[in-house]
């Protein structure tokens, strides 16, 4: 279907997240694997407390 | 202190931050000296000394800015072609396109991301990224340059530029687990 990602398919969306804007498209797709995947919402919450990290890090180099 | 000896004082910690992003150390003594020349030139513009790093950090990027403009064939070139390791992906992920390990749950680790100890796992897991790889990743998350003034300065592809940090941010994600939230889940 054309809304079906595999795990590896949603996680790189996760990924290329942090660094572009998705299409609507994948945007949907990816919501509807999250909603009944268990393993990438952890994958999700781990880029998250990376992004979380970074900022942390970012303001303990200037200090 | 003389404001020689103040800068002084702050020298190699500048060096270590220009060392990660430049990945050479020449290029890295560079940032570093005209980062000092161009604090010497104005010292009236910073307040108390504890803003000194701060101001410096500032100057520093903007100089390590201006010297990967300047290599931008080399940086650009860099190491492309493979990225000097194994494929991250076909490593976490089956041949169905599931996980190979499930990810784990790390928590609500806010605590650890304040750390010292936090922050050398961090640094330590960027320096072993592969160069090229590296400076891109730092561009984005250190300098917090957008995906679009990385491709401008550096004359990437988006796609170049998406394929490296996508990497990058695996490699960043595998070091991490193994090396701090995995060990620190362990009972």
């Amino acid at each position: 279907m054309m809304l079906m990602r595999t795990c590896k398919e949603a996680a790189a969306l996760l990924i290329a997240r942090e660094d572009r804007p998705l299409p609507a498209i994948e945007r949907v797709a990816l919501r509807l694997h999250l909603a009944i995947c268990d393993a990438c919402p952890r994958f999700e919450r781990q880029l998250s407390t990376m992004r979380n990290a970074l900022g942390h890090w970012r303001r303990y180099t200037e200090e | 202190m003389t404001i020689e000896g103040q800068l002084a004082e702050h020298r190699g910690y500048l060096l270590r931050f220009a060392r990660l992003q430049l990945r050479n150390d020449a290029w890295a003594e560079d940032a570093v000296s005209e980062t000092m020349l161009a604090a010497l030139a104005k010292p009236q513009s910073f307040g108390n000394r504890s803003q000194l790093k701060t101001w410096l950090v500032g100057i520093l990027k903007h100089k390590v800015i201006d010297i990967l403009r300047q290599h931008r064939r080399e940086v650009s070139l860099g190491e492309d072609g493979g990225d000097g390791g194994e494929d991250i992906e076909a490593l976490m992920f089956r041949s169905d396109g599931h996980y190979a390990n499930q990810p784990a749950d790390w928590g609500d680790p806010e605590q650890d991301l304040s750390s010292r100890q936090f922050f050398a796992v961090l640094e330590a897991c960027a320096e072993k990224l592969p160069a090229a790889m590296g400076r891109v990743f730092l561009m984005r998350e250190w300098l917090e340059m957008s995906s679009e003034e990385i491709c401008k300065e550096l004359q990437l592809t988006p796609t170049n530029l998406y394929v490296q940090l996508h990497r990058a941010r695996l490699r960043l994600r595998e070091c991490l687990e193994l090396n701090w939230f995995g060990s620190r889940a362990a009972p």
